[in-house]
């Protein structure tokens, strides 16, 4: 991949514990570009884990709270999502990009990821987001450990996720089912 | 010709976070050339190995830092990871 187009990407993204602030993110990715006509941000977050469908209460008396914990592999970790930020760019007639991603310990409730993207109209804006969600989920490499009332487990990957992914076609692996041989 | 393997998450957790491999310590049929013939030299090296490394759930590769096929030819100095499939977001 080209290297000044992987650095410019690579500046688009943070991986870090800290949190972010939307507003702030999206008045910096904003900020002196009057090209821009069309915001679209998407936060995903950290949702209660037990199955209320097998009868399991969210009742904070029965239990202590869920928490999770994001391992990544630092390094590959951000140049991947830099080298979807290229293909993005190759795709989508977009402005601005951001994305951060949050590692370590986090509860339930908690923002763990933000991807932000202007353009002049809102429909590469929409569909590059979402390319990009779809794509850093099946890519990137993090994996989350989810624990509850002194149980833990990592998360299973969902091939729902690689099929989210594979409809945007030119996807270079499966992650749900792929093996190495 | 040293490789440094890593793993992650659960991986990680059954066998460490790196070993060193010296491939030239390694007797010439069983030297393995490649990312996939690491992967079956390493699941021989103890029952933890082969349970940590086994890919009834799926089994991810990167070399240096990329993702890459069973095909990946190793070179000294190489970053060899493996780790199950990812789930961020």
């Amino acid at each position: 991949m080209h290297a000044p187009e992987l650095d410019a990407a690579l500046a688009c993204v943070r991986v870090g514990p800290r949190d972010f602030d939307l507003s702030t993110e999206v008045a910096q990715l904003r900020a002196g570009d009057a090209g821009v006509g069309a915001v679209v941000s998407f936060v995903g977050t950290v949702r209660e884990w037990r199955d209320l469908a097998q009868g399991d209460q969210l009742d904070a008396t029965t239990s202590a709270p869920s928490v999770m914990e994001l391992e990544h592999y630092p390094g590959m970790t951000e140049r991947s999502i830099a080298e979807l930020i290229v293909m993005a760019r190759q795709r989508f007639e977009v402005r601005g990009i951001r994305v951060i991603h949050r590692v370590g310990p986090l509860a339930v409730s908690d923002q763990i990821v933000l991807v932000a993207v202007t353009s002049a109209h809102r429909g590469q804006a929409f569909q590059c987001a979402e390319f990009l969600m779809d794509w850093l989920k099946t890519q990137a490499p993090f994996w989350k450990k989810e624990s509850s009332g002194g149980q833990s487990r990592w998360v299973d990957a969902r091939s729902v996720d690689d099929e989210a992914a594979a409809r945007w076609g030119g996807l270079p692996a499966r992650n749900a089912g792929s093996t190495p041989s | 010709m040293n490789i440094v393997v890593r793993y992650f998450a659960s991986v990680r957790e059954k066998l460490g976070e790196r070993e060193l491999i010296d491939l030239s310590a390694i007797s010439e049929p069983t030297m393995p050339r490649t990312v996939g013939e690491l992967h079956t030299w390493l699941t021989q090296r103890s029952p933890e190995h082969a349970a940590a490394l086994h890919e009834d759930k799926g089994l991810r590769t990167a070399f240096n830092q990329t993702l890459c096929a069973a095909d990946q030819p190793l070179v000294d100095g190489a970053e060899v990871a493996f780790f199950p499939p990812v789930t961020g977001g």
